[in-house]
């Protein structure tokens, strides 16, 4: 399932917006083992990062404790009309992004 | 002092040493107790009638504001036009013929230092220990958007009677090709299968009657009770009619609109033909004013004597108790109400109570004459319940003939627990 994102369409300049993203992963934590007793390895999002028109906003650094299919939710400015941009990286070369669009009155 | 130790002097003892020799106290300790239990539902009805029957001298009153009781087990029965609504009906004649009094009125205040209650007429009752098993209230501020208003539009359904009615109304009257939105909260709730149990069985309703409709479940949870038979026995019987957002899918509501029938989940926006609202909850307003209620929504108790751990000489039943692993169900209830009464009639008598095993039942029926079911016994372990061995669950891979069974003892189970607490 592809990331789910929600970027009000549509902002005053100036207000506080309200950014939410959940995006589909197992969060395997590398400490876990099968019945045959061996290691499940490690496979987790380690970075997500967010830019509004190019400029990073928000970024969160994503560890073995946080749990399967990582919500994040997080406030910033509605300064211009344009777009943001997500980027999720992670283990075993995982890496997936999103974008939304915003107008700004 | 050389007088014999019976039940009447234990009573009067604790009642002297409560209230310092006050002269009114003796005349109280006359009769065995006065207990009043506000509820008449599963938890409270069964609590009240375990009392007298343990004890014929004590006075127990029951304030219930409902002459008639609405069971809300089999009530999906009813919303999918199975089962009639008369069915789900119980009055409390027999209850008062035990001579529980019954006074059909609500309770509206509560005060613990004089231990009193006081019903909505202005009446004020007496009590030794008061019984609180007022089930849910809904936590509207969780749910920006839906009130009382907003349930003649999207019923909740989820207090039976007019709203169950309501719900099975509207189901009559959406178009084939029509979407039926059940909108589910989070734990704890009550009775956490039964919405499952409600879109496997407006399913049934939509399949033989609206073949081209679908079922659309926006959930607060990834997983639920029963999870794998409930999905099991949709893809058997219903395909792909039902379909399921959950949690980590963005299930989750978190607004409704009544106006334009649009619920909102944290990704996005839906406006079905059908809007069933389930919104989160938590104890009944009267546990609140009674101040037995803390910041979760739910009453922390004792869950050997079910004594409230914020208010004196209240102990707290059913849906409406911070029970842990025990779920917030009828049979649960009843059993709670049944534990609760012996433990009061040990307290009054000086004894310590002992640790109540309880035991839960939860039957499902997905279809007519396809049912599973989960049992579980619990026993207090801290501050809660915690589930001990002997539980079951109805295997996944079952022949057709055992769903039939447990879906006729799904009745006989409604006949048995019905007839135990009103009959």
């Amino acid at each position: 399932m592809p990331a789910l994102i929600n970027v009000p369409a549509k902002a005053k300049r100036g207000g506080v917006i309200e950014i939410r993203t959940l995006t589909s992963h197992i969060m395997e934590t590398g400490f876990r083992h099968t019945v045959d007793g061996k290691l499940v390895p490690r496979d987790i999002i380690t970075s997500f990062t967010c830019r509004y028109n190019g400029d990073e906003i928000f970024r969160a650094d994503l560890f073995p404790a946080i749990a399967a299919n990582p919500y994040l939710s997080f406030f910033t400015v509605a300064k211009e009309s344009g777009k943001f941009e997500f980027e999720w990286i992670g283990d075993n070369g995982y890496s997936s992004t999103a974008s939304a669009s915003i107008i700004v009155e | 002092m050389n007088v014999p130790v019976t039940r009447r002097n234990a009573v009067l003892g604790i009642t002297v040493a409560a209230t310092s020799l006050i002269a009114p106290s003796i005349l109280r300790a006359q009769s065995a107790g006065r207990i009043v239990v506000v509820g008449g539902g599963f938890g409270g009805a069964a609590c009240a009638r375990a009392l007298k029957r343990a004890d014929p001298r004590l006075q127990v009153t029951l304030i219930e504001p409902n002459k008639t009781f609405v069971s809300c087990p089999l009530s999906n029965a009813v919303i999918a036009g199975l089962r009639k609504m008369e069915a789900q009906q119980f009055g409390y004649d027999m209850l008062a013929a035990e001579g529980i009094a019954v006074v059909a009125q609500a309770a509206t205040a509560i005060d613990t230092q004089k231990r009193s209650v006081t019903a909505a007429d202005g009446t004020a009752f007496g009590y030794d220990r008061l019984v609180l098993s007022p089930g849910i209230d809904f936590h509207l501020e969780a749910l920006p958007g839906y009130d009382a208003a907003a349930s003649e539009k999207m019923p909740h359904a989820w207090k039976a009677g007019a709203q169950t009615l309501l719900l099975r109304k509207q189901l009559e009257a959406m178009a084939d090709g029509g979407t039926v939105a059940i909108a589910i909260p989070a734990n704890p709730s009550r009775c956490p299968p039964a919405p499952y149990e409600r879109a496997s069985l407006i399913a049934h309703y939509l399949k033989t009657h609206k073949p081209r409709s679908k079922v659309l479940i926006l959930d607060a949870k990834d997983n639920f009770s029963q999870q794998r038979l409930f999905e099991t026995a949709w893809k058997e019987l219903y395909g792909d009619m039902i379909e399921r957002v959950a949690l980590s899918q963005g299930g989750r509501v978190t607004s409704v609109d009544p106006a334009t029938m649009t619920i909102v989940t944290e990704f996005g926006n839906y406006t079905p033909d059908v809007a069933n609202v389930i919104p989160p909850q938590r104890a009944g307003r009267i546990a609140e004013i009674a101040g037995a209620m803390d910041a979760t929504g739910w009453c922390p108790i004792d869950p050997v004597s079910f004594e409230s751990k914020l208010a004196p000489n209240i102990h707290v039943i059913g849906d409406a108790c911070l029970g842990g692993g025990i779920p917030k169900s009828a049979s649960a209830a009843s059993s709670q109400g049944k534990a609760c009464a012996s433990a009061i009639v040990d307290l009054l008598a000086a004894r310590a109570p002992e640790a109540p095993r309880l035991a839960g039942v939860c039957y499902n029926t997905v279809a007519p004459g396809y049912g599973f079911s989960l049992a579980g016994n619990y026993q207090p372990k801290g501050d809660i319940f915690a589930e001990v061995e002997g539980g079951t669950t109805s295997p996944v891979d079952a022949p057709r003939d055992l769903r039939a069974r447990e879906a006729a003892e799904t009745e006989r189970w409604f006949e048995t627990i019905t007839a135990d607490t009103f009959g």
